[in-house]
């Protein structure tokens, strides 16, 4: 993302504007704009006029709108961010009030209007616009008649293709079908690589699975690739790392960035610096359970005791419709920075991001064990009864 | 000039006019599934068109050949035998008058290979009895029994078809053995229309209006000539001997060749694997057999005194424990194999060993009785330390457990040598000490477990596969009722309707199966890609429960990381494995009396008890732990550890 311009008063009103670079980038746009927010943009409309005859055409125009965002829709699988909202600035075809569908494209700029931009918008867009790209992974993750074929990048992990097939187990008599099954598995496993992978773009492919298969498909990749000389695929053989899962399931993911060998490749992604935050919140929860806590309660009254350590918090939190909410857990955030606390923004889309919105989407682990929150919990619980 | 540019535009666009619109709206309507969508919908396997109707005309047929039973028993034999059987029938006819239907006649003739004398004795015999009588009257009503086809087989030649498989089936099995569908329609008794709408109308009702006890009887009647039969799965740490033992054991019962044996001996040197000979007879694949471990289960039938006993080579490794639950889910008994050889008993021992976690997961399965086989004595020259060594480390652990001290057995042996499996020790060192049983006198000491045959009907499906011949087989375990030819079914989560072809058990074709047998099932009326491994078969009448959402009890095991609210796990149900997420904790109980301790903890942390609720993606098929305990029992693992088991307890 490129910053264009950025016109913020001191009590926070103002407007920015953006140039989105790449796909990713409307993902950070998507996490910006909020309900309410004008975001003024070149857009395509299809104007009608009625000529003096009577006959009406239609056409296609090219124009900037500036609309009051009212629904915010994001395609997580194209990354096209679509803002829904109501014309307020006036135009030659399109009258003031109409309402009208913003589609956000790449590399057109656009400018978003916010009567208050907050520490985490701002801290947004300085993530957004750091050029200091890291790596682009690609990730295959995989068991016996089932793998997910998946990007990932700083702030998003993409599910590109999906692929269940059922393999018939070996049996006394009929090697023949599991084998047969096995390799058309790998056939569609490889074919979707080809098809998903920019081999351009992405640093390294991760290939992980329980057992040997990764091992099995690996060599029978390579195998055919030769066979049908493929050379994409030769050529980018030295890209592929082979870790090891527990399973097939998407979730497995986390076990794989954990995999000293594949940080290592993946230098500091976030999504790997996610997975250890979130597992340095579970360890301390199974060693000290006095000194993690989940829940926006919880964790509100750590940061009143200024005991706050590391802010696990989710940005879906911050998505949120609510105004009110929203600044609640912005200013938890400033507390918690304030104390000289650190933290950590989840982006929802990663495995771990998804985890923590599991687990009510913000958590912490405290400088210091505080057992009385525990014990406020359980007297509240006999109110509730 | 702005409007003239204008109208150059507009005539421009009008061109793509389509385009236009879609553009306009800035939406792509045009696109039902977008491209990366696509990507999603993955079609399985081409559908089976040609199939289906091939499985159509056949059941036309058959049905054709039901209702004129005499019909069919001339198709099946030569002219010669035609006109044989027809003087033999007009003679028995003179002998017995017209009290006897040409159908049993046909029958019994066939049974006595043409020879009146015997048939009119054994007609006769029968009437007495009454018993085939009532069979061959009711007709359709009946569910068959296979005694009056026991004889069959010998004029059809059966035996042939395990030749092939390298196992020499014990004679007693022969007589388990039915003909062909084709060849036993008339005298089996039963009318199988299954596809055709008018006859299926007056089937159903009837056939539902079997009381229990009928079903019983029939039970009782078709298993009380045979010996039982019991599902054993072999289990222990990766590298501890399980396939090694179990091939030996097959091979000293004779049921691997001796052309195989020497096969495998001849390849297992060729790659310098020879101490994995043995091995070899239970992993086929050549993956297996390269890397010297089992991925899959592994499946092989012997007999004993008094059971016949199938036996399921799980895996060892840790990655594949995933298909050792789905075949520890089929077993009624457990061995686990232990590695005697110092520090590998061990390392297989302590945490994160499999030993450990093998047990617990069979117990938590609901196997009771255990025979722990202490293998590779040889090794630690059969020390009578050693051994006592190991059995009281593990008695301990197995009490813990959750076995009973007087289920669980203690041998000593040798997979390689073979000693102490079929025949008493020879080892001087062994006998010393030594004077139990051996391994085969253990399994033949196992109890089989009550099979829960009044209960609607539960099929676990393990497997799916393309049969030979018309439909599609889908393997598994009949855990609670009956199930025979030609019953409508549900398959569950899809609730797809389909109906039963055919059957096997052992590679053998039955009329009916019943709980607790695994069994082979042909379907029909169903694509294969709309049944998939872990679904369940089930009762239309009686389907079983289809949920996201349930509640658990469960006992958490030794874990590093403590379970907190939306936790995401595997869940491990029957042969299905899905991911899910723990979405709520209830309560925190206690482990002995089951009292709430604690309401909506934090988190639940190791050995602990606790109730649960479990949010599943997509919907599966579970019943409660009252109902069904085989499919009321729940395993949640997570990178590679079980960390949970539990009971079904609420179905939300």
């Amino acid at each position: 993302m490129k910053l264009v311009y950025k016109n913020v008063d001191k009590d926070g009103q103002g407007t920015v504007g953006l140039i989105p670079e790449e796909p990713e980038d409307m993902w950070h746009a998507y996490n910006l704009i909020s309900e309410g927010d004008s975001v003024r943009s070149s857009t395509i409309r299809k104007v009608q006029s009625e000529s003096s005859t009577g006959s009406s055409t239609s056409s296609r125009v090219r124009t900037t709108l500036t609309i009051s965002v009212e629904n915010i829709d994001f395609d997580t699988q194209a990354c096209v961010l679509r803002l829904k909202g109501r014309n307020i600035e006036e135009n030659q075809y399109v009258k003031m009030g109409a309402y009208h569908t913003l589609d956000l494209e790449l590399n057109r700029k656009f400018s978003l209007r916010k009567q208050e931009w907050d520490s985490v918008s701002l801290e947004r867009i300085d993530v957004a616009c750091d050029p200091s790209k890291s790596a682009d992974v690609a990730a295959v993750i995989m068991q016996e008649g089932l793998a997910f074929v998946c990007l990932i990048t700083s702030s998003m992990t993409l599910v590109r293709a999906k692929i269940d097939v059922t393999i018939p187990r070996k049996r006394k008599g009929f090697i023949q079908q599991h084998e047969k099954g096995l390799q058309k598995f790998y056939d569609n496993v490889m074919q979707a690589i080809i098809r998903h992978i920019d081999f351009d773009i992405v640093k390294c492919i991760i290939i992980a699975s329980p057992g040997f298969v990764k091992d099995q498909f690996f060599e029978y990749m390579i195998q055919t690739a030769i066979k049908t000389d493929n050379k994409l695929l030769l050529e980018n053989k030295s890209k592929f790392v082979l870790a090891h899962s527990s399973s097939g399931f998407k979730h497995a993911l986390k076990e794989v960035l954990q995999d000293p060998a594949v940080t290592s490749k993946m230098a500091d992604t976030k999504a790997a610096s996610e997975v250890k935050a979130l597992e340095q919140f579970y360890n301390t929860l199974q060693t000290e359970p006095a000194k993690a806590f989940y829940g926006k309660k919880h964790v509100e009254k750590a940061c009143e005791a200024q005991a706050i350590e590391t802010l696990l918090i989710s940005d879906n939190l911050f998505r949120c419709q609510d105004v009110r909410q929203r600044k609640e857990y912005v200013r938890l955030v400033d507390t918690v920075r304030e104390m000289g606390g650190e933290v950590r923004i989840f982006s929802s889309m990663h495995i771990s991001g998804e985890q923590l919105d599991q687990l009510t989407g913000v958590a912490a682990i405290l400088r210091f064990p505080m057992p009385e929150l525990e014990e406020d919990d359980s007297e509240d619980e006999l109110e509730e009864d | 000039m702005s409007r003239h540019r204008n109208v150059r535009s507009m005539n421009y666009s009008e061109e793509y006019d389509g385009y236009d619109d879609v553009y306009g709206h800035s939406v792509e309507d045009d696109y039902c599934v977008s491209p990366s969508e696509a990507a999603f919908m993955y079609d399985r396997e081409g559908s089976k068109n040609k199939q289906k109707i091939g499985a159509f005309f056949q059941t036309v047929s058959n049905i054709a050949e039901e209702h004129e039973g005499e019909v069919d028993s001339k198709g099946s034999g030569s002219d010669i035998e035609e006109a044989r059987l027809q003087s033999c029938i007009d003679q028995v006819k003179e002998t017995l008058g017209s009290s006897f239907s040409i159908k049993e006649i046909v029958l019994s003739l066939k049974k006595n290979n043409f020879d009146i004398e015997k048939t009119i004795n054994d007609l006769l015999m029968k009437r007495a009895d009454g018993e085939l009588k009532q069979e061959t009257d009711k007709k359709g009503k009946a569910i068959t029994t296979p005694h009056p086809q026991k004889a069959q087989v010998v004029s059809s030649n059966q035996t042939t078809v395990n030749v092939t498989k390298g196992f020499d089936l014990a004679q007693k099995d022969i007589s388990r053995l039915c003909p062909t569908p084709r060849s036993e329609s008339p005298g089996s008794g039963r009318v199988t229309p299954i596809n055709v709408q008018s006859n299926e109308n007056e089937e159903k009702p009837k056939h539902k209006s079997y009381g229990k006890d009928d079903v019983l009887n029939n039970y009782k009647k078709d298993r009380s000539g045979e010996k039982e039969h019991l599902y054993m799965i072999v289990i222990g740490h990766v590298d501890a001997g399980k396939s090694t033992l179990m091939g030996h054991l097959l091979c000293a019962l004779g049921q691997v060749n001796q052309k195989t044996m020497h096969k495998y001996e001849q390849e297992s040197r060729k790659l310098g694997k020879q101490s994995f000979v043995y091995a070899w007879v239970l992993d086929e694949t050549g993956e297996e057999r390269n890397r010297g471990i089992t991925m899959d289960v592994g499946k092989s039938q012997f007999e004993t005194n008094s059971k016949i006993v199938t036996l399921l080579d799980a895996p060892g490794h840790k990655d594949f424990i995933p298909n050792m639950i789905a075949g520890a889910g089929q077993a009624d008994v457990a061995v686990l194999v232990v590695d005697a050889t110092r520090g590998e008993f061990e390392t297989g021992f302590d945490y994160g060993g499999q030993t450990r976690e093998h047990a617990l997961l069979v117990r938590s399965l609901g196997v009771s009785q255990l025979a722990v086989a202490i293998n590779k004595l040889d090794t630690v020259n059969w020390s009578k330390e050693r051994f006592d060594e190991i059995i009281q480390k593990l008695k301990v652990f197995l009490k813990q457990a959750g076995f009973k001290d007087n289920d669980v057995a203690f041998v000593p042996c040798s997979g390689l040598t073979g000693q102490n499996l079929v025949v008493k020790p020879t080892q001087k060192e062994l006998i010393e000490w030594y004077q139990g049983p051996t391994l085969i006198e253990v399994i033949d000491n196992f109890r089989v477990s009550e099979r829960p045959i009044l209960k609607p009907l539960r099929f676990s499906v393990n497997d799916v596969f393309k049969g030979t011949g018309s439909g599609f087989c889908v393997s598994g375990k009949v855990e609670t009722g009956s199930l025979s030819v030609g019953d409508k079914v549900l398959i569950c989560p899809s609730r797809e309707v389909a109906s039963v072809k055919g059957l096997l058990t052992d590679d053998s074709p039955k009329q009916v199966v019943y709980a607790g047998d695994q069994a082979q099932v042909t379907l029909s009326g169903i694509e294969m890609q709309n049944v998939s491994v872990g679904n369940i078969i089930c009762d239309p009448q009686n389907p079983v429960h289809v949920t996201t959402k349930f509640q658990a009890r469960v006992v958490i095991f030794n874990i590093a990381v403590p379970i907190t609210k939306g936790y995401s796990v595997v869940l491990h149900h029957q042969s299905l494995v899905e991911p899910v997420i723990v979405s709520k904790l209830i309560a925190q109980l206690n482990k002995s009396t089951g009292e709430v301790i604690k309401k909506h903890p934090r988190c639940l942390t190791k050995n602990t008890s606790a109730l649960i609720e479990i949010q599943v993606s997509r919907p599966i098929g579970v019943e409660l732990y009252s109902d069904c305990k085989e499919l009321g029992r729940i395993m949640l693992r997570v990178g590679g550890a079980t960390i949970a088991a539990g009971l079904i307890t609420k179905i939300l």
